[in-house]
């Protein structure tokens, strides 16, 4: 009840708060306390994902991206809150209400309990033989769902590669001895291409980080 | 932040037994809570930490966009390669009783292979992003 409550004062938090560090951050703490309801209800592959992936990743990744768009706080908005209110808080009570009608958390009789979990739990350990059935679920029974999201990561990180990673590249034909920045821009993909510029670049960095 | 020596210091203790860690949730998966996921975001967290510490351009050194790309094509290419091997050993595709003459036997060794499979993919995924990400970054101070 307490993470819930913080998680509610959290996400109140995201609608007030202008500096966008700061709710970077506090997203990150709403993932952890995400991450341990799930421990509390005992999902701990859920939970270990979420600390992973939502608190740790998650918010690495805003902040680069911050550091990316150099934007440090967020406009004030310009139109009232009234009417994007009234959407929110009417889409909340429909959801609640509908909470009302589902089964009780961890009820046997609910309908999800009632479908595949009855083969998955009695019939996995003569089947798949593996002791931590969510893995069984996850990789075997339901193994196209997991090669499915393979493929959502790896058209992700290929999304990036292609929209941003080009300007990289160049970027580094840009810098002043044209033939090495030239040449390091024709092969990016190559084993020798970071390597090769990066040794130049650290030098001007360190003194950078010197000043 | 490259001058904070304790920082500095206890990173670099914390950093194998990061990585250590991450290959015992990618392969313990089966017993424990964990898998391909988790194990693949938590391998990179090592690579990001370094990148944090020292810069992305040293960070690359230790894992060159070439090997990172091909890390990550290959962890979908396993995944995907064994459900076309599970073809050719007479199962249906994921099919993984059919990669071995006990199908219990089979089952461990294509959740092992395409939970490998998933941790490549995150692991390259994460740190591709995260580099690009942060890479521009600093191109965008300059």
């Amino acid at each position: 009840m307490a993470l819930l409550l913080i998680m509610v004062a959290v996400g109140l938090a995201f609608a007030v708060l202008r500096n966008l560090f700061v709710v970077v951050m506090l997203s990150g703490m709403f993932s952890l306390s995400a991450a341990m309801l799930y421990v509390v209800m005992d999902a701990v592959d859920v939970a270990f994902t979420e600390a992973a992936v939502g608190a740790g990743i998650a918010t690495v990744l805003g902040l680069a991206t911050l550091g990316l768009i150099g934007v440090a706080r967020e406009a004030p908005p310009k139109r009232s809150y009234l009417g994007p209110f009234l959407v929110v808080f009417l889409t909340g009570a429909v959801l609640i209400t509908a909470t009302l009608d589902m089964p009780h958390f961890g009820d046997p009789e609910a309908p999800i309990h009632q479908h595949v979990a009855p083969r998955y739990i009695n019939d996995s350990g003569r089947e798949v033989g593996v002791p931590n059935i969510v893995t069984s679920v996850l990789a075997s029974y339901r193994g196209y769902d997991t090669l499915g999201e393979v493929g959502v990561i790896f058209t992700a990180a290929a999304g990036v590669l292609v929209l941003l990673g080009r300007t990289r590249s160049t970027r580094r034909g840009k810098r002043p001895n044209g033939d090495d920045g030239a040449e390091a821009a024709e092969k990016p993909a190559g084993k020798t291409g970071p390597t090769g510029p990066t040794g130049k670049t650290e030098p001007t960095e360190q003194t950078g980080a010197a000043e | 932040m490259r001058r904070k020596a304790v920082i500095r210091v206890t990173s670099k203790l914390l950093m194998a037994p990061i990585m250590l860690f991450a290959l015992y949730v990618q392969f313990h998966g089966d017993f424990g809570p964990g898998g391909g996921f988790q194990a693949g975001v938590i391998f990179a967290s090592a690579f990001i930490l370094y990148a944090l510490l020292f810069g992305v351009a040293k960070a690359r050194r230790a894992a060159p966009a070439g090997v990172v790309r091909a890390v990550l094509a290959l962890g979908l290419l396993l995944y995907a390669g064994v459900g076309v091997a599970a073809m050719f050993m007479g199962g249906n595709y994921l099919d993984y009783s059919a990669l071995s003459a006990d199908p219990v036997a089979g089952q461990h060794l294509g959740i092992l292979l395409i939970e490998f499979g998933v941790g490549m993919t995150v692991a390259a995924s994460m740190v591709t992003i995260f580099f690009i990400f942060a890479s521009g970054g600093e191109s965008a101070e300059e």
